[in-house]
């Protein structure tokens, strides 16, 4: 079973409400919450899998009504303490010690390179490529982590069990599943599947939609 | 979105919810902060700040990228190219990541591109079900609505019922392919070319191109 932030699917959450184009953050402290996360994780401590899975982690009720960049501020706070970068003291007010090492601390000259380089997450693999384009594939049947119970992992319940075709092959990449839990990068082929929307819904909306999700090799079976 | 620390990954110690134990682990430091999200996000920059990991002068270069630099002009820019220029079409469909790259489009959330395009036949869609998976360096950080829970629950089951909710109707004949980015990879839609815009330039194009009409749930404007 996965976690809260699982949603696809799901009924009852009502409209969607467009906006406009030039409307970048809506609040100032929008702004500072993106600014922060992307400066904190510049000393390395975590991966973007690591940052995922501590939104994920965050109590149901919390997840449900922090606002986006609430849960920002939520799963940063608690991977700060996590990996030591600041105390549970100083979280909870008290004066703040100079860091030890502020050797990677991002100055304002580095974000734009820092920006430009990005984090690809292709790897080299041992893992042989079972699936070609056009295989016919099943997704496991419980969505779950197999290394940690409980833990991080990219195959959302609403697609667990189906049966689906191999649509592209991207390479190989770090496995969620792995990285998240400081359990290495793990890489193996991750593949475009697509899915008939009667695979995956009791009342498709349209006999031809479809639904393609990236999935990696080890969520996948033949069919 | 954070980076891949890879070999510089420091291991954490003390990492233990990221290790392999049970994860119904109810502690939570972020409860130590103010609940007020402004004060706790104020709160955060202060304490990162006075130890040192955190410097506000690169806050403020992420916002300014982000607010005035890196957008969904650069994606509409991709998409007006693709329109006037068959061999770069062919190539960006193919593999987009070099061919965006070229163009100053690589970075953050972009490592992995793949474009696909809007016909008669198929209309793409691009959501991320499980957080807010978006390609930045095309277009920017994602509007609020994409990163809804609305959004995120509906557009796998209801694309259609979605697409109404921005004033958009396809014809009974088009099938809707709906992206759930579920791996590092990011997805760029290119929308139909409108009627009536032969003989326009790629400036020109551009300001047809919207950021909705790129995620699929718009259509480009008509000149």
């Amino acid at each position: 079973m996965t976690r809260v932030h699982d949603m696809g699917g799901r009924f009852g959450d009502g409209p969607v409400t467009p906006e406009p184009e030039g409307e970048v953050f809506h609040e100032d402290w929008h702004k500072r919450a993106l600014a922060i996360t992307l400066a904190a994780a510049a000393h390395g401590k975590w991966n973007i899998d690591i940052s995922r899975h501590a939104r994920e982690r965050l109590a149901p009720k919390d997840y449900a009504r922090f606002s986006y960049y609430e849960k920002w501020m939520a799963g940063l706070a608690d991977l700060l303490v996590d990996t030591g970068l600041v105390s549970r003291a100083e979280l909870a007010g008290a004066a703040p010690d100079v860091s030890s090492d502020t050797s990677r601390t991002l100055r304002a000259e580095g974000v734009a390179p820092m920006l430009a380089a990005g984090g690809p997450a292709d790897r080299p693999s041992d893992v042989p490529q079972q699936f070609q384009p056009g295989d016919a594939v099943v997704t496991r049947r419980i969505s779950a982590n197999r290394l940690v119970d409980g833990g991080h992992t990219r195959l959302p319940v609403y697609a667990a069990g189906a049966c689906g075709c191999v649509l592209r092959v991207h390479g190989t990449h770090i496995l969620p599943d792995s990285s998240a839990h400081r359990l290495g990068e793990a890489a193996e082929p991750l593949y475009a599947v697509v899915f008939p929307a009667s695979e995956l819904w009791a009342q498709p909306e349209h006999p031809k939609d479809e639904i393609v999700l990236d999935l990696w090799q080890s969520y996948l079976v033949p069919a | 979105m954070d980076n891949y620390g890879g070999s510089l990954l420091d291991n954490g110690a003390g990492a233990a919810h990221c290790l392999g134990m049970p994860h119904d682990d109810p502690d939570h430091p972020h409860e130590l902060l103010p609940p007020d999200p402004a004060l706790r996000v104020k709160a955060l920059e202060t304490i990162l700040t006075k130890k040192g990991l955190v410097d506000p002068a690169a806050l403020d270069e992420i916002i300014d990228i982000y607010e005035n630099k890196i957008g969904p002009r650069n994606g509409a820019h991709v998409v007006a190219k693709a329109w006037n220029d068959p061999a770069f079409m062919a190539a960006l469909l193919e593999d987009a990541t070099p061919v965006v790259a070229d163009l100053g489009y690589y970075g953050r959330q972009g490592e992995h591109m793949v474009a696909v395009e809007n016909t008669d036949a198929v209309h793409n869609m691009v959501v991320c079900t499980l957080c807010s998976c978006y390609p930045w360096p095309l277009l920017g950080i994602p509007p609020t609505w994409y990163k809804s829970d609305a959004y995120r629950a509906r557009a796998v089951r209801e694309p259609r019922a979605v697409l109404a909710d921005f004033d958009v109707t396809l014809p009974d004949e088009t099938a809707v392919r709906v992206w759930d980015s579920t791996a590092e990879v990011r997805y760029l839609v290119i929308p139909q070319r409108p009627d009536g815009t032969e003989g326009l330039s790629v400036d020109e194009l551009m300001a047809l191109v919207t950021r909705d009409s790129m995620i699929g749930t718009g259509l480009a404007r008509t000149p």
